[in-house]
Formats: structure tokens, C-alpha cells, sequence
């Protein structure tokens, strides 16, 4: 068990052990991942509405820490950065030298991981780490990075991770988790690490009715969530929609600004370019976050395989819900509801999934 | 090490095949790179050229001899732009080899039929050569090429070299002829009149979708089997090692699970607009 105020002392304990302490803070009026020292970096009080196209943050219950499920920033870029040189290539005489641009070294602590997001950080290390190739950038930073995970003990109007199997409750990946009450976290530890971190701070137990209620928190959050998506028959099922009518539907709302690609936890596009110092004496290569949205993302010389927002709606939610599972073996959705909110024209993917669904068995009836 | 890591290699010659399409002969700088670089055909290595960027590049010559690795380019594209510059003595970047290439191993033994389209087809050039080099692994070879027009005809000669080989045929035709064009008119599918395959033969293809799929349809009704017909894709590719996502044809990477594909592996995807 731990008092409120002793957060300030996991907090210090992480900074003692080298840690850089990141936490949901405000800006701009959002919560995003930023350094936190003390608690008052925290949202404290604040909850925020969330629908599709629609983000609030608003008053919330005294006191409360972690009232605010998330903000349009995952733990991704933390890890697979948006912008960062792979390579550095200086032209010499004859041809040129290529260096490997090492990342230093980080440890980040995250305080305050959601379930959805540890679940988004096992589907990056699956692409980055256990794929046919290790990315070495990837894992400069991942490696030494320490989760503190809070369970969810409410959830906000665009969350679905139930139907997705991957929260309220922080399952693998993290180091420690709190469940918030109203005046104590439950701290469990989850990995040594987490252990180490948990003993050093002497902690005392929590007492049986205080983990029921914990529990019970759990399990209202669970039944509270309104949002669901049906799983059933994926991938098989967009396979063989790909000629649904509804992605014409879809096309006339979608904008292609590629928003919801950005605020995914587990969109992993990118490209990688050349930059050239003005001098033309060093050249880097810079990779960097790309969306399957752009016009350019299908673009070969002389053809664009996905011309029609149509065809790169199509292809990002069938890749999100249909072809990751043959690729990695999981689905690329996490039921985080990024990319509802964030989505300034509010589609939801529930909503266009569960239309093609409807679809499906309408025309099974005839 | 960063699986972007590229290796410096000198070009050791180069070739005008026609108008803007060189065929160059590349030998890596570093002897131990050099050594442990093996590859098979219908692979491919990532080509970066200073200050511009990598581009995909099928690899023509022998894996017999992965010393010296060539690569015929078209100039096409902003990354392929620069080859026209590219001269002997140049260094390039190189990373790869990547994919998986042609089923040389399915083939042995069965008649081999060759579908292209369009120009150059640099992914097919290495195969014919790799079955040339070991004629008796395998049985006749039929190579069908379409193109648009006669002046889409590279190298007119080199048809004409393979024609001359043992249990080879060369059939070529073109979709608009001129006066000169002694071959046949139409697309590449019309050529199966003349032609009729062992159902027991592999087909391995490379070109334009649109034709590979008219080409999968007169196949089968041929009495191929859908499991004996190879086709090599083509996209966007960034990185080459399946992580950048710009090559996906439905749920395969062409970088990793192709460019060489059994038809059956992207059968549901084949032919879709829009994929």
C-alpha cells in the first residue's frame, strides 16, 4: 500500500537511481508525456472528456492523480522516435565513410502506463525487436526503460481495450502497478526490478478490504465501457470486404490527414531520407514517422498502388484489424480510442467495422 | 549493428544496355563483407547513392559468384536518377542481400516458362542466365516477353542469343506493332496459341499486374496449377527488413515475404484496385 503523498517518494527513488521520471503532465490542453518531479506535475484533479473528434480537459475529484486515461501521446515515440538520424555518411575523397549513429544511452521510468499502452509497447518490441531483424535504435532506448503502470479505474467514452483483451488492468510488460483509491495506491510489483523499487521504499501491506475495493474498481471500470468491437471472424472477415461499400462511405468523411496514424500506439510507417549538410560533406539518414494515409506511401515510379483515400482507409484499418494478425500474430489495435478522438472528423473504427459487420449479416439474411 | 548499415562498393563496370538502362558490376570494398555475401536469384540489394538515397535493385548475375554482383537499372525515379552519373570507380552504398528469390530448387527437372511484360524485367534476366549455366537441371524453357510497342524492345539481341540455345524458345509480341515488328501483335496471354505448356511446368513472372493476372487466368485454363505459377511484386520499399510498411500487399511484405511470391500467397489480394 501506498499513501498518496508517498508517490512524491517513488518519484524520488526512481531520479536516485538514474532514472529521467516521465509522467502524464498538461500542455496545451492535453496531457502529455513529460518529466515529472513532483506530484503537482500531475494532472491532479483534472478528468477529461473524450468523443470522437472531441478532446476536454475538466475538472475532476480532488485529489486525484491519474483521473485523466490519456492524452494523444503514447509511450511510442519514447521508443521508435519520430525524427532520428540511423546513420551518418561523410564523403571522403574516393566514395565515402558510413557511421552508425548510436543513441545514448536513456533510462526513462514512465509513471503512469494504461494497460492499452503496455500492450501497444509488446506489439513495438514484437515489429522492432523480434521481427527478422533487431532494430538496434529501438533498443538502445527500450532496453533499459522502467513502467509503472496504474490500472484504469475509469475509462473515457473512446476507450474499448476489453473488447481487445488488453486492459483495464496492466497485464505484462510494466515493472510496478497502482491502482488509485481514493486515499492510497495498491503498488504490486511485476518484475525484479519492480521489486527492487517496491522494497526500498518499505511499504506497508495493504490491508484485504483494500484490495477488494481495488478490485472492485477494476471490474466497475470493466463494466462500465461502452465502446465495443467485435473481434469475431477477424482477419478473415475484412479479406473479404475488401469491396464494402462502406469504404466509399468512409472516404467522403476521411480527411487522409493521417492523425490517427500519428496518435497510435502501434503504427510503426516510416521512410527514410537523406539529409544533407549544406557544405555536401556529411550526409545523414534520417528516418522518420510516415502514415499510410500520404499519397506518397504507395508511390513507385510511374504508379500509385492506393490513389483514393478509399483504398488507404481500406488499407489501414485491414492492416490495423485484419493483416497484422497474420503478420505478427496479434491485432495492431489496442482499444486506446486514439484515433477517434484525435481524428478531427470523429471516425470511429468501431463504428465503420461494425457498419461492414452489419453489412455482412444483412446480406447473409437474403 | 543497425540493419541500415551500408557497406561501401566499388563499381567495377558498367554497361549501357540501351537508352538509360546500365548494367553495373559491383565489388565490395571491405574483403570480409566481400566473402561472406551470398545471394540467390530474384534477391535484391538496397543501392544508396551519396546525398540522394537507396533505391531496391533486383541482383542479374550468378550466385555461383557473389564476389562480383550485378545490377541492371532503369533510370526512373528520383532515386534512380543519378545512375546515369554513376560511372567505374564509384563508390556506392549496398545492403542486402534481401527477400526470397526464385524457386530454382521447385524447378529442377520441369519445363520453365518465362512471363514478362514491359521493360527490362531485370528480376527474370538473372534466372534465364542461372538455368543457361545449368542447362541439364532443367527442362525446356519458354520465354514469353510482351511489350507496347517495338521500341519497348530492350535488347533485341540478347532475345535473340537466348533463342539460340538448347531447348529454348523466345516468343515475343507487341500490344501496337510498327512496319519493322516481326513478331507477333497483341498481348502476352495471345502467344499461348503457339505454345502448349506441360502441366507438370513452373511459370515464373515478372511485369505490369494487369498482365500477370490475365496470364494466371490463361495458365490455368492451360492446366497449370495455381502452386506452379511464381510472380515477383513490386512496391515502395524504405527499408527493405519489413519494419518501414510501405511495401505491404495485403498482410505480406513484399521486402520479406517476396518480391518472389507463390501465386497462392497472394491469390486474394491479386487484381484488387487499390491494394
Amino acid at each position: 500500500m501506498l499513501a498518496k503523498p508517498r508517490l512524491q517518494d517513488l518519484l524520488d527513488a526512481l531520479g536516485q537511481r538514474g532514472f529521467r521520471v516521465l509522467g502524464p503532465t498538461v500542455a496545451d490542453g492535453a496531457v502529455l508525456w513529460d518529466e515529472v518531479r513532483r506530484l503537482s506535475d500531475f494532472p491532479v484533479g483534472r478528468r477529461e472528456q473524450q468523443q470522437p473528434g472531441r478532446y476536454r480537459l475538466e475538472p475532476g475529484i480532488d485529489g486525484e492523480i491519474f483521473g485523466v486515461v490519456n492524452g494523444p501521446g503514447s509511450l511510442k515515440p519514447a521508443f521508435f522516435a519520430p525524427d532520428e538520424p540511423l546513420l551518418e555518411i561523410e564523403r571522403e575523397r574516393k566514395g565515402f565513410r558510413v557511421r552508425e549513429v548510436v543513441p545514448a544511452p536513456t533510462r526513462l521510468a514512465f509513471v503512469g502506463v494504461r494497460a492499452c499502452d503496455l500492450a501497444a509497447l509488446a506489439i513495438q518490441d514484437r515489429i522492432f525487436l523480434h521481427d527478422c531483424f533487431r532494430d538496434t535504435h529501438y533498443a538502445a532506448r527500450r532496453e533499459h526503460a522502467l513502467l509503472i503502470a496504474v490500472n484504469c479505474t475509469r475509462s473515457a467514452a473512446t476507450c474499448f481495450c476489453t473488447s481487445m483483451g488488453t486492459g483495464p488492468e496492466a497485464k505484462h510488460g510494466h515493472d510496478v502497478a497502482l491502482t488509485e483509491l481514493d486515499d492510497v495506491f495498491v503498488a504490486t510489483a511485476a518484475s525484479a526490478a519492480g521489486e527492487t523499487l517496491l522494497a526500498a521504499l518499505h511499504l506497508p501491506p495493504a490491508s484485504d478490504e483494500i484490495i477488494r475495493a481495488a478490485h472492485e474498481r477494476l471490474d466497475a471500470c470493466a463494466r462500465a465501457m461502452r465502446r465495443h468491437l467485435d473481434t469475431a471472424e477477424l482477419p478473415r472477415l475484412l479479406y473479404e470486404e475488401l469491396e464494402n461499400p462502406r469504404w466509399d462511405d468512409v472516404a467522403r468523411r476521411c480527411l487522409a490527414c493521417g492523425n490517427c496514424t500519428m496518435v497510435c500506439p502501434t503504427c510503426f510507417c516510416h521512410t527514410v531520407v537523406d539529409v544533407t549538410e549544406i557544405q555536401g560533406k556529411v550526409s545523414q539518414r534520417v528516418r522518420r514517422w510516415d502514415s499510410c494515409f500520404s499519397l506518397e506511401h504507395a508511390h513507385t515510379h510511374g504508379k500509385n498502388f492506393r490513389p483514393h483515400v478509399r483504398d488507404r482507409y481500406r488499407q489501414w484499418l485491414t492492416h490495423k484489424l485484419a493483416s497484422w494478425i497474420d503478420q505478427f500474430g496479434t491485432s495492431g489495435c489496442v482499444g486506446c480510442g486514439r484515433c477517434l478522438t484525435w481524428c478531427p472528423v470523429g471516425i470511429d473504427l468501431t463504428e465503420e467495422l461494425g457498419a461492414i459487420q452489419a453489412d455482412r449479416r444483412q446480406r447473409g439474411r437474403q | 549493428m543497425t540493419p541500415y548499415f551500408l557497406h561501401g562498393a566499388r563499381i567495377v563496370t558498367r554497361r549501357t544496355e540501351a537508352e538509360g538502362i546500365y548494367t553495373f558490376v559491383l565489388q565490395f570494398t571491405d574483403p570480409a563483407v566481400r566473402q561472406a555475401y551470398r545471394f540467390a536469384p530474384g534477391q535484391f540489394n538496397m543501392i544508396y547513392s551519396y546525398g540522394v538515397g537507396e533505391v531496391p535493385i533486383s541482383i542479374v548475375s550468378d550466385p555461383a559468384e557473389p564476389a562480383l554482383v550485378e545490377h541492371t537499372i532503369r533510370t526512373a525515379g528520383r532515386g534512380t536518377s543519378a545512375v546515369t552519373r554513376w560511372k567505374p570507380g564509384d563508390i556506392l552504398g549496398v545492403r542486402g542481400p534481401y527477400g526470397r528469390g526464385w524457386p530454382m530448387e521447385a524447378a529442377r527437372g520441369r519445363d520453365v516458362i518465362i512471363i514478362t511484360g514491359g521493360l527490362g524485367c531485370a528480376p527474370v534476366v538473372g534466372v534465364i542466365n542461372y538455368i543457361f549455366r545449368r542447362r541439364d537441371e532443367y527442362g525446356a524453357l519458354h520465354i514469353l516477353h510482351g511489350v507496347k510497342t517495338p521500341s519497348d524492345l530492350l535488347y533485341r539481341e540478347r532475345f535473340d542469343l537466348w533463342r539460340r540455345q538448347p531447348r529454348t524458345s523466345v516468343y515475343l509480341t507487341a500490344d501496337h506493332p510498327d512496319k519493322s515488328w516481326q513478331y507477333r501483335t497483341g498481348v502476352v496471354t495471345n502467344l499461348f496459341d503457339e505454345l502448349t505448356p506441360n502441366p507438370a511446368a513452373i511459370v515464373m513472372m515478372c511485369g505490369p499486374e494487369i498482365m500477370m493476372h490475365y496470364a494466371i487466368r490463361t495458365l490455368r485454363a492451360k492446366g497449370i496449377s495455381e502452386d506452379s505459377i511464381y510472380l515477383s511484386m513490386e512496391r515502395h520499399m524504405k527499408c527493405a527488413i519489413g519494419l518501414c510498411g510501405h511495401c505491404q500487399f495485403g498482410p505480406r511484405f513484399v521486402c520479406k515475404d517476396g518480391p518472389v511470391f507463390n501465386y497462392t500467397a497472394v491469390k486474394p489480394w491479386f487484381g484488387v484496385s487499390g491494394v
